[in-house]
């Protein structure tokens, strides 16, 4: 059969850095294709090509065999190509009708916004998903849940030829993704193609017929998932043999090799609202503690409120030398905690900064002297993380901008590690960056734990948190549920410990490895 | 345009700008070339370029200043009137005093206004700052009646009037305060924490930055160099007129910071950039009106640099 | 699942907030007004009440389209000035010469507000405090820095200064069917909905496919033409191009808009409520002229500014904390 879509030969650059190389895809009618890969891989650059929100560099593509080059999302959405993005693309303000039918309202004889018939259609598009709410509302007031099958709904009711979806369960629950599920199956019932971009390697094989894998900006595999295997998958996102990977293990953390030490932090019931609702964590010297759970299962939140960039609404958060907790951040770091965010570029980089001046932001107040900084310490101290980091760049003096990720983010750990902290919050510490700097910055922490350092790590890496944690605790809805130990605890003991944990009644704790 | 041609003209704009400026006017300007036109463009570039070096520091944490010309008003307003009151006659020497550091203070309690507005309200700048914009000149008006204050004290003319080694003193003042902003941005911790907060905010509050301090002091140093500005605008002139001091003061120190290398999105402080812009605006004023443009030809000339130089600035970012 | 937060949203939305505010307070002040003073109530205050706000209601719905984008237009002022001179030498053309003629001016200087804000991206408020800056060098300009006087043989000055069954001046029934037709521009039109949309969420916007830069020109323009029309209605009302007038009627204006429940931050908006908040506005300096008519106090016009800030201040300490949760539900 004629491929509905096809991509060949695909080359986009960002200011001289290369996103895609001669990247290509490949959808059948009716075909429900995963496209899969780590962050980073060049799949939303891709994507975003297709749709029309970037100009490719040069390549081809052809659509319903015609040449397809749509300049906006629009163009792409009147020919048939509809998308749904992972940051929410809808206006929270507007009513959910808006949202929906904004821009091919239904219209009165005089050519106004018939509003009835577009809250009936909207009603009637909605019902379809299961949905019954009141569609005049902004779409702000309702769950995050809702909003985003307001925004497959949108696509969908657009009658589109292929919609693409990227990552479209990151915040539902169980029912809601079975609904979401309904809906796929239905429009590929229906002939249309849908492109499935998700992290959750289990849902490609519950709904995908096959999968374009990505790496670095290539395509490297197209696989038909009835004949995959998650590791065959996850081998192939990794550019690493299965076996090897089977045998070996991953990351260079040694996860449960630790002697505990003293207790550092004792957090208990963690409340700020509905995304963190009730969590409990503890801390020793000399220990890395891992918080597991899905997106949105409050492991980011967690971490913020116990560094007091959050307000506390219920619980504490106790040290020896605070047992009241922090007022702010600076505090937090006064008594020796440091935050890595995972969010390198909102949270993390001063983009217009030297690295210089980026490394040393949390340690300034201990360098100066006099009322100024001590620019000789703050250059000694600069170059020796450089050194011991193996951070590359041309000079101390260059714009972190310029640096790569891994070398941002190195730099970035370095802030913290200049400290000479008791306790590290990592959160995502390797997200986005090249596998080499990946395990150079695992060893990094490594070291820094067995000098006595805590460390709460999150990760959506499962490996990286199965391997590298003394002890888990286990997320859900906001909610710690469970502990796992390490030795023993395996991506599915974890995997188990997450989905059971569903069943689990709110507070209670489950110790041990379940396996 | 080729990339190294781009560059280099964003990078050395402004010098550019300013040998093309001088070359024009030794070609055209008659008498240019005097001591009197280097007087005459510092005294009047002083007030330009002590206030651009306050605006500086606010766009540096991603916020403006609409107020300053309001605040050198209300400053400029309330000097002779207390200079000139019965207290200051009867003790000259305090009274000066007074009439110096009082409206100073005054402008500093406007600019904490606006900081606070801004840091711990969560209003944005530009809606903050314009309550002053136009409430702080009414106020300079109610305080005088709108009426032309004239007067005649050596001691406070000094300000706008006295010269050390030749040259006018508010020259030497810019100077100083260059040098003193330039150490505080590139030498101390509250000069890092205003660029960090400028540059990525969220980064600074997680590094510890006292965010809202921070904000909060770039609008009260602002405010109190319009104070300082205000002051000297009354001295060169011996007049004190609340509908004039200051005006469209905004629009010249905005112009000046960009002009000078100042990012709109902040997260850059270059002071002595800023000096070097209110001179450019000064002479582009000073070579129009030298040769016989009008005064509101030239209000249409700075309002096409203030887009220019915004336009070169946005180009620079991509 | 809805906690505290977005209750407040909600229930702000829907209207119960501080747009019924508005219409509270207009009502209260109306009776007070009418209370306390004799005349008050009269033709002659109601009319000239109506005729000079009917430029301050014009600039503020333009500004509440531009401020609904999440943009400012700070050159609203200016360009009354500048369409005042421009129609004072229309004027021996009559009404349906300089009326059209006024308000193509002030559109030229929004489609220029446009320009550089859609194409050269420049900030809004960078770019409208230069043509604020051109426009009021244009008026000096053409002007010669002197009030223009207008021509009083022809009809031109009957728009600004007669009055339908002696109470209702023509220039608040322009401004009336103005207000109607933007209301059902906003309401019932596409066009409308994108303006609301951009402030709600630019790139959401943007990935809906819908036509952001032609909504941004659409209020840009608009405004200008707005103050354009307020331009015309100053000549005509008051005889004469006056190019050193509206100096801070911007401030005026957001000040309208924001009392009307419009979120700064743009995406929400109403057009009745901005006209209610001009009217307040007025209605606050009218009943102020009626104290120092009656001597208790005595507010030189000076007054004026320092009382338009204090207004502003008042309604942005009311609207800092819904706007901050409005940010926190649009990110």
């Amino acid at each position: 059969m004629q491929p509905l879509l096809r991509m060949q030969g695909i080359n986009k650059s960002f200011a001289g850095v290369a996103a895609l190389t001669s990247a290509e895809l490949e959808i059948a009618p009716g075909e429900v294709h995963a496209v899969i890969g780590q962050n980073g891989a060049g799949k939303s650059t891709l994507i975003k090509i297709l749709t029309g929100v970037y100009r490719k560099d040069s390549g081809d593509i052809t659509f319903e065999d015609a040449p397809w080059n749509a300049l906006s999302p629009r163009e792409a959405q009147d020919n048939g190509i509809a998308t749904i993005y992972q940051e929410l693309s809808l206006v929270p303000l507007r009513s959910v009708t808006e949202n929906v039918i904004m821009g091919y309202e239904p219209r009165t004889k005089l050519g106004l916004i018939d509003w009835k018939a577009a809250h009936r259609r909207t009603r009637e598009i909605l019902s379809d998903f299961g949905i019954d709410i009141d569609v005049t509302q902004p779409l702000g007031s309702f769950s995050t849940a809702i909003q985003q099958l307001t925004a497959i709904a949108r696509a969908v009711s657009l009658n589109s030829r292929l919609v693409i979806m990227d990552e479209p369960t990151s915040s539902l629950d169980d029912r809601e993704v079975e609904t979401l599920f309904g809906v796929v199956r239905g429009l590929k019932a229906k002939g249309v193609s849908v492109i499935y971009i998700s992290h959750f390697l289990d849902e490609l094989f519950h709904i995908c017929d096959r999968a374009t894998i990505m790496r670095d900006g290539q395509t490297v595999a197209v696989r038909e998932i009835a004949e995959s295997t998650k590791l065959g998958l996850i081998a192939d996102m990794l550019g690493r043999d299965p076996e090897e990977i089977s045998a070996a293990g991953m990351t260079d953390l040694g996860g449960g090799t630790h002697e505990r030490g003293e207790l550092l932090l004792e957090a208990t019931n963690l409340h700020t609202d509905r995304n963190l609702r009730d969590v409990s964590v503890s801390i020793h010297k000399g220990e890395i503690v891992g918080l597991g759970g899905l997106l949105g299962s409050g492991r980011t939140e967690a971490a913020r409120a116990i560094f007091a960039m959050d307000k506390l609404r219920g619980g504490a958060v106790a040290t020896h030398a605070n047992p009241a907790g922090f007022k702010d951040p600076a505090e937090a770091i006064r008594s020796g905690i440091g935050f890595l965010t995972e969010d390198r570029k909102a949270e993390g980089i001063v983009p217009e900064m030297s690295v210089r001046e980026n490394m040393t932001l949390a340690l300034m107040p201990r360098l100066v002297r006099n009322g100024a900084i001590d620019r000789a310490k703050e250059e000694e101290i600069v170059k020796k993380f450089v050194e011991a980091l193996g951070i590359k760049l041309a000079s101390i003096e260059q714009p972190i901008r310029e640096l790569s990720g891994g070398n941002q983010q190195k730099v970035l750990l370095a802030r913290w590690l200049a400290l000479e902290p008791d306790l590290l919050i990592l959160d995502e510490p390797t997200r986005g960056v090249d596998v080499g700097a990946k395990f150079e910055i695992q060893s990094i922490i490594q070291e820094y734990v067995e000098k006595g350092v805590g460390v709460l790590l999150i990760s959506s890496e499962f490996e990286e948190l199965v391997e590298g944690a003394d002890r888990i605790i286990v997320l859900q809805d906001g909610k710690s549920v469970s502990e796992l130990h390490n030795p023993g605890i395996t991506e599915e003991s974890l995997i188990g410990a997450i989905a059971q944990s569903h069943d689990a009644s709110p507070d209670g704790t489950q110790d041990g490895a379940a396996a | 345009m080729a990339g190294f041609d781009a560059k280099t003209l964003t990078k050395h704009g402004g010098l550019i700008a300013l040998a093309v400026l001088l070359l024009i006017n030794i070609a055209i300007t008659p008498n240019f070339l005097q001591m009197q036109t280097l007087f005459v463009n510092i005294s009047q570039v002083a007030t330009i370029a002590i206030v651009a070096v306050g605006m500086t520091l606010v766009i540096a944490t991603a916020g403006i200043d609409l107020s300053v010309g309001a605040v050198m008003a209300v400053a400029g307003a309330l000097a002779p009137l207390i200079f000139l009151s019965d207290f200051a006659q009867a003790y000259p020497t305090l009274g000066l005093a007074a009439s110096i550091i009082v409206p100073i203070l005054v402008a500093l309690l406007c600019g904490l206004f606006n900081g606070v507005l801004v840091a711990y309200l969560g209003v944005q700048p530009i809606i903050a700052t314009l309550i002053f914009f136009i409430s702080g000149r009414g106020i300079a008006q109610v305080l005088t009646n709108g009426n032309l204050q004239t007067f005649t004290h050596p001691g406070f003319s000094y300000l706008g009037t006295g010269k050390i080694l030749g040259l006018p003193f508010q020259g030497w003042l810019v100077l100083l305060i260059a040098i003193v902003f330039w150490y505080i941005v590139n030498r101390t911790m509250y000069g890092r924490r205003i660029l960090a907060v400028g540059g990525n905010e969220n980064a600074a509050r997680l590094t510890g930055t006292p965010v809202r301090r921070v904000k909060t002091g770039v609008y009260v140093i602002s405010a109190g160099l319009s104070g300082i500005a205000g002051l000297i605008v009354v001295a060169i002139n011996s007049a004190s007129d609340a509908a004039r001091i200051g005006n469209l003061m905004e629009l010249d120190a905005i112009a000046s910071a960009v002009v000078g290398g100042t990012l709109l999105m902040g997260g850059k402080a270059p002071i002595f950039g800023a000096v070097l812009g209110a001179v450019i605006i000064q002479l582009v004023k000073y070579t129009l009106l030298a040769n016989g443009v009008a005064d509101e030809v030239a209000l249409i000339a700075k309002a096409g640099i203030i887009v220019l130089a915004v336009y070169v600035q946005q180009g620079r970012k991509e | 699942m809805l906690d505290q937060n977005t209750f407040d949203l909600r229930k702000y939305i829907q209207g119960n907030g501080q747009s019924m505010g508005v219409w509270i307070a207009l009502v209260v002040m109306i009776v007070f007004g009418a209370l306390r003073y004799d005349n008050f109530a009269g033709a002659y205050n109601i009319s000239s009440f109506l005729n000079y706000n009917s430029m301050f209601i014009a600039i503020a719905l333009g500004m509440c389209f531009v401020i609904m984008t999440g943009g400012i237009d700070l050159s609203v002022g200016s360009v009354v000035a500048f369409t005042s001179v421009c129609v004072a030498y229309l004027s021996p053309y009559g009404i349906q010469v300089a009326l059209p003629g006024g308000i193509l001016a002030g559109m030229a200087i929004g489609a220029l507000n446009a320009f550089f804000v859609i194409a050269m991206r420049i900030p809004p408020f960078i770019a409208t405090l230069a043509t604020m800056l051109g426009a009021k060098g244009g008026a000096l300009v053409i002007s010669g820095r002197q009030t223009i006087s207008v021509d009083w043989t022809s009809n031109f000055t009957k728009f600004g200064m007669n009055n339908v069954g002696g109470i209702l001046p023509w220039s608040i029934i322009v401004v009336a069917i103005l207000a109607v037709a933007l209301w059902i521009v906003l309401e019932k039109t596409s066009i409308g909905r994108t303006v609301e949309a951009i402030g709600g969420g630019e790139d959401a916007t943007k990935m809906m496919g819908l036509p952001v830069n032609r909504a941004k020109a659409f209020v840009y323009i608009l405004s200008g033409g707005c103050a354009g029309l307020a331009g015309v209605i100053l000549a005509s009302g008051f005889g004469a191009g006056q190019p050193l007038e509206g100096v801070g009627w911007e401030l005026s204006a957001i000040a309208s808009v924001v009392v009307g429940g419009t979120l700064l931050t743009g995406g929400l908006g109403s057009v009745p409520a901005t006209v209610a908040g001009a009217l307040l506005l007025g209605l606050v300096f009218n009943i102020l002229n009626f104290e120092n008519g009656r001597g208790v106090i005595s507010f030189s016009a000076y007054w004026q500014m320092v009382i338009r800030g204090l207004f502003l201040f008042v309604v942005i300490l009311l609207q800092s904390r819904v706007s901050r949760v409005g940010a926190k539900q649009g990110a």
